[in-house]
């Protein structure tokens, strides 16, 4: 049995391999990008919306009050990145109930990708917004004894965040699966609607947690400097104002 | 006994004992989570959704625990690369 579609050859030009996760990814981002091209191409900003603006609005919206409650920082800077996982990761799961779709999310290769993103991204906010020198000062707080800790926990956090996402999508399948060999008639369906709500769930976590780390990373100058209200105090300012601004700024662009 | 058949044992058996122990903590510790975070909610209302968020992150993380042991045992049922190889050894 397959518990990869890594293992699904399509195309075998010698070196390069095509296998099904390559495909379906290809596929899953055609379709978001097609559709995000689609959904935009007459927006307006006066009278009426039009249906699928109003929706990439709810989206956007969603998440951008999302990344703000839970980072309590200016969501702005986050809101590409994280916004876009979570599309595609909930894109992917989603579609794992159209026939004949595999999941690219059930492959270890592919979530290793999207969590090696998260790790790379952590520093790249963090040093943006606090400076190379505050940056990797933060790994010696609050002893330099703990600096070892630190790095294995930055490793370990990216691994988890990979086999978290890779064996709830990847059970799910090989679950659904078994059961089809097992009890063919009606438990599937059941198991696959259950899939939806577990995929969905597991993108939120997924972004939830890739906020987390970024909003962890960029948060640390804050937090040294005080006690734990201090992280709002020095950006009150935009957190404040991001969530009322949050709804007037999508409808002015 | 071949090699074979002493890899297919101890994989099958390992599978469901890394299962079954691996559920078990898992288990007790997302029943607490999700105790405290109803007794939290029974408190204060008002906050169910910054507590149902942060529950939700918090069974995720300790899930993974559960997670990894199902991986494990899913490798060794249906991927297990020593059994491959010996298969592979014996057809030669």
């Amino acid at each position: 049995m397959n518990i990869s579609p890594d293992q699904t050859i399509l195309l075998d030009l010698g070196m390069v391999k095509i296998n099904a996760t390559l495909v379906f990814t290809w596929l899953t981002i055609a379709l978001l990008a097609g559709f995000g091209r689609w959904a935009t191409r007459k927006l307006s900003t006066t009278g009426e919306l039009p249906p699928w603006q109003n929706v990439l609005e709810v989206l956007v919206e969603g998440v951008q009050r999302q990344i703000g409650d839970i980072a309590r920082q200016d969501p702005r800077p986050f809101l590409p990145f994280i916004a876009t996982l979570f599309i595609f990761i909930a894109a992917c799961n989603v579609l794992a109930v159209v026939p004949g779709y595999q999941p690219p999310t059930g492959s270890l290769s592919t979530t290793t990708a999207l969590a090696l993103c998260v790790f790379v991204a952590v520093p790249l906010h963090g040093i943006r917004r606090l400076g190379l020198r505050t940056y990797l000062k933060n790994y010696l707080e609050p002893t330099p004894l703990v600096l070892p800790l630190n790095i294995v926990g930055e490793a370990a956090r990216t691994l988890a965040l990979a086999m978290r996402l890779y064996g709830n999508v990847m059970s799910g399948a090989v679950v659904g699966a078994i059961l089809l060999t097992v009890i063919p008639l009606f438990f599937p369906v059941l198991v696959h609607a259950l899939g939806l709500l577990t995929g969905v769930v597991q993108a939120y976590i997924f972004a939830v947690l890739a906020t987390v780390f970024l909003a962890a990373g960029a948060a640390a100058h804050d937090r040294n400097n005080g006690g734990p209200p201090a992280p709002t105090a020095p950006v009150s300012k935009s957190t404040a104002a991001s969530p009322p601004a949050a709804g007037d700024d999508t409808h002015h662009n | 006994m071949d090699a074979a058949l002493i890899i297919g044992l101890v994989s099958i058996i390992t599978a469901g004992f890394t299962v079954s122990i691996g559920g078990i903590g898992p288990a007790l510790g997302e029943a607490r989570a999700v105790a405290q975070a109803l007794a939290a909610i029974a408190q204060q209302p008002d906050e169910a959704a910054t507590l149902s968020r942060i529950l939700f992150v918090g069974v995720a993380m300790i899930e993974s625990t559960a997670i990894y042991c199902l991986v494990v045992s899913m490798i060794l049922i249906f991927a297990n690369p020593f059994w491959n190889y010996f298969v592979a050894l014996a057809a030669r």
